[in-house]
C-alpha cells in the first residue's frame, strides 16, 4: 500500500560516486525488479531504500513522506538477504519473532503472526529447530518468513536466490511470485543480476548500469522495445544478435539487433548466409549458430529439434518488422522499414 | 628385512613416547612436588622422596588457622571476578566500535591499545601508584581491580575485535532491520555467538588477575586487603629463620585448585562452542 518516490538519489563512497542520480517512482503494490550487471549499483540502491546506507543527496519518499533520516525499522521495511542472515543461535520461531519482540508486541500476537507466516511458507514443522539444522531452501524460507512477520510496507529482496541450486531456485521463485499475489498491495523491490528472474517475477523492471537507470518498463516493453543497445543485449536469453558494419549499413544504422526467434531459414535468397558452426538442442527448442561473417555467429532459434548439420550453408532472413536499429551511441532509431 | 623395519618403527615410537613423557614430567613435576610436600609434616619436609610417604593434613589446617588466609582467598576471588566482568564489559563494547563502526583513526587506536600491553609492569608501577593514590584507591581492592583491568584490556579487546570482525555483517544488518539498537545487537545477537571467545579471554583474564603478584604487593599494605599470592609469599614461620615450606605448599595447592576446576569446566564450553560452528547463517 506504499508508493515510493526516488528523486535524484546519489550515493558516494569517499570520492567514488556509485549511484549517480536515480529518479524513479515505484507504484503501490508493485513488484519492481532492479537488474543489472555486477557493480552497477543495484544492491547499493536497495540498501539506500532500506536505510542501511545513508543517502548522499536526493530525497527518498514513502507515500510522500521523506524518510531519508529514518532508521530501517521506522521506515517499515523488511529485507531478505542473499546469505539468509538468520540468527544462528535462535530457533526458527525466535528468528521470526525477534523483530516483534523488540517492538514489544504481546506474546500472543507474536505467536499468532509467526504461526501464520510459518503456515504460509510451510515451515511449521521446523519452528523449534536451529538454522544450522535446515537446508538452504528452508533457511531462505525462514528468512522470508521473518520478513513477513514484520508486516512491512515494503519488502526488499537482495538476490535471495543466488545461494540456491538451480531446481530450488525455480521453486523458490514461484513461491515469491505466489507470495506477492497473496499479500495484496505489498510493494516489493527485488534485486537480481539474473534477467530470467527479473522477467518472470517483475511487474516492472528497472535496468541499471553504472549507477544510472538505463530503462524502466514492463518485462515485455523491455524485451520488445529496448531503449538502448545495453538493455537489448541484457534482456533476453539467448542474447540478442548484434550486427554492425556493412550488415547494419543496409538498414541505415550503426548497429542492428535481432532476436534469435525472429530469424528464419529460407530455401534461397536469404539476407544473410553462412555455414552452421554449432547447434544446441534443448528438446523444445534448438539454437543454431551460423557464421555469416559478422563478429559473432548469428543465433537462430527453431522450434523442436533441428536436422541442420555442422557445415551446412543456410540462407537466413529476418521475420517481418523485427529488426532493432541503433545509432552510434547505442540509442534506438525509429522503427525500421527496410 | 621386515624385522629391521619393525625394529626401526618400534624405536621411533619409543623415542616419541619418551619425548612425550619428558615433556609431561617437565611441566607437571613442580606442581606434583608441591602437592607432595604439602602433605608432609614435621621433619619429613626435609627428606627428599618422590612418592607419597605420608598423608598429613596439618599444613592445610595450619593455613586456614592463619588468621587472614580465608580473607585473602576471598579478596582474590572478588578481585579476579570483578576484573573479568569489567574487562569483558569494556572489551565487548570496544570491540563492537572497533570492528563495526567506521571512524577516523580506528587502526591507530587499535595499535595504541596493543602497545599499552608492551610495557613491562615495573615500568608503569611508579606512575600507576601515583594514579591509585590520587584516586584514593591505595590499599583497597578497587585499586587492584583498576590496575588489573588496565593490563588485561588490550588483550581482551584485540581478541574480541578480531572475533567480532569475522561475524557476518548481514546478521547485524538483519538485526538493524528488525529494529535492534547497538546495545541489543551486542547483547542479544553478538554475545551468544561469541561465547567461545568470551570464555577464553575471560578465563585468561581471570588467571592473570588471580596470579598477579607485583601490583598486589605494591598497592596493598594490610593483611585484610592482600590477595593470595602476596599472602603466601609473606607467610612466616615461628621464627624469622624458619621458612614454613609446608604451609606455603599447602596454600599454593589450595590456590591452584580453583583455576584447574575453572579451566576444566569451561574447556568443555570452549570446545563445544567451536565445534558448533554456529556463525554461518
Amino acid at each position: 500500500m506504499t508508493e515510493l518516490h526516488l528523486k535524484d538519489i546519489r550515493k558516494s563512497f569517499g570520492a567514488v560516486e556509485v549511484i549517480k542520480g536515480v529518479t524513479l517512482d515505484i507504484r503501490s503494490g508493485e513488484f519492481m525488479v532492479f537488474v543489472g550487471p555486477s557493480g552497477c549499483g543495484k544492491s547499493t540502491l536497495l540498501r539506500l531504500i532500506a536505510g542501511l546506507e545513508d543517502i548522499t543527496s536526493g530525497t527518498l519518499e514513502f507515500d510522500h513522506d521523506v524518510v531519508n533520516g529514518l532508521s530501517p525499522s521506522r521506515r517499515g521495511i523488511a529485507m531478505v538477504f542473499q546469505s539468509y542472515a538468520l540468527y544462528p543461535h535462535m530457533t526458527v520461531y525466535d528468528n521470526m519473532a525477534f523483530g516483534m519482540q523488540l517492538a514489544k508486541s504481546s506474546k500472543e500476537q507474536v505467536r499468532q503472526r509467526v504461526e501464520k507466516a510459518a503456515e504460509m511458507l510451510q515451515i511449521t514443522p521446523y519452528l523449534d529447530r536451529l538454522p544450522k539444522q535446515l537446508s538452504g531452501g528452508q533457511r531462505q524460507r525462514v528468512a522470508i518468513g521473518r520478513a513477513i512477520v514484520r508486516d512491512p510496507k515494503v519488502f526488499l529482496f537482495d538476490e535471495p536466490l543466488s545461494n540456491l541450486d538451480a531446481a530450488l531456485r525455480v521453486a523458490t521463485r514461484l513461491e515469491i511470485a505466489k507470495l506477492h499475489h497473496s499479500m495484496n498491495n505489498v510493494t516489493m523491490i527485488y534485486v537480481t543480476h539474473d534477467q530470467v528472474e527479473a522477467m518472470t517475477l517483475a511487474d516492472r523492471i528497472c535496468v541499471l548500469r553504472d549507477g544510472k537507470i538505463e530503462q524502466v518498463g514492463t518485462p515485455l516493453e523491455l524485451y520488445e522495445n529496448p531503449q538502448s543497445l545495453f538493455v537489448a543485449g541484457f534482456i533476453g536469453s539467448p542474447k540478442m544478435n548484434f550486427l554492425n558494419g556493412k550488415f547494419a549499413e543496409r538498414y541505415r544504422a550503426s548497429t542492428i539487433g535481432i532476436r534469435s526467434e525472429h530469424i528464419e531459414v529460407k530455401e534461397r535468397d536469404g539476407v544473410w548466409s553462412g555455414p552452421v558452426v554449432h547447434s544446441e538442442m534443448l528438446g523444445s527448442d534448438s539454437y543454431i549458430y551460423v557464421d555469416v561473417g559478422s563478429e559473432e555467429p548469428l543465433i537462430v532459434r527453431q522450434n523442436g529439434t533441428t536436422s541442420k548439420q555442422l557445415g551446412e550453408v543456410l540462407q537466413l532472413a529476418p521475420v517481418g518488422d523485427n529488426v532493432h536499429r541503433f545509432d552510434q551511441d547505442g540509442r534506438p532509431l525509429a522503427s525500421h522499414s527496410a | 628385512m621386515t624385522g629391521t623395519v619393525n625394529l626401526w618403527a618400534l624405536a621411533k615410537r619409543t623415542a616419541f613416547y619418551l619425548l612425550v613423557l619428558a615433556i609431561i614430567v617437565e611441566s607437571v613435576f613442580p606442581f606434583y612436588y608441591a602437592i607432595l610436600t604439602s602433605f608432609k609434616a614435621g621433619t619429613a619436609l626435609f627428606e627428599v622422596n618422590y612418592w607419597p610417604t605420608m598423608i598429613a593434613w596439618d599444613n592445610y589446617i595450619a593455613v586456614f588457622r592463619n588468621g587472614s588466609f580465608p580473607q585473602n582467598l576471598m579478596n582474590s576471588v572478588i578481585v579476579a571476578a570483578c576484573t573479568v566482568a569489567l574487562s569483558l564489559l569494556f572489551a565487548v563494547t570496544a570491540a563492537y566500535a572497533l570492528s563495526r563502526v567506521r571512524f577516523r583513526g580506528r587502526s591507530i587506536l587499535l595499535l595504541t591499545i596493543l602497545s599499552v600491553s608492551m610495557f613491562p609492569q615495573i615500568a608503569v608501577l611508579a606512575g600507576l601508584f601515583e594514579v591509585i593514590r590520587a584516586f584514593g584507591l591505595f590499599n583497597t581492592l578497587w585499586g587492584l581491580i583498576f590496575s588489573y583491568t588496565i593490563f588485561t584490556l588490550p588483550f581482551t579487546v584485540w581478541v574480541l575485535t578480531t572475533f567480532m570482525r569475522d561475524l557476518p555483517i548481514e546478521i547485524e544488518e538483519a538485526a538493524i532491520v528488525d529494529g535492534a539498537k547497538p546495545w541489543t545487537i551486542i547483547t542479544r545477537v553478538f554475545m551468544p555467538l561469541m561465547w567461545p571467545a568470551l570464555v577464553t579471554t575471560g578465563l585468561l583474564a581471570f588467571i592473570a588477575a588471580w596470579n598477579e603478584f607485583l601490583f598486589a604487593l605494591t598497592f596493598t599494605s594490610s593483611n585484610s586487603t592482600r590477595t593470595v599470592p602476596v599472602a603466601i609469599a609473606l607467610l612466616s614461620g615461628a621464627s624469622q629463620f624458619e621458612i614454613p615450606w609446608g604451609t606455603i605448599m599447602a596454600a599454593s595447592v589450595i590456590v591452584t585448585v580453583p583455576l584447574v576446576v575453572l579451566v576444566l569446566i569451561f574447556q568443555r564450553k570452549i570446545i563445544s562452542g567451536l565445534t558448533a560452528g554456529g556463525v554461518k547463517g
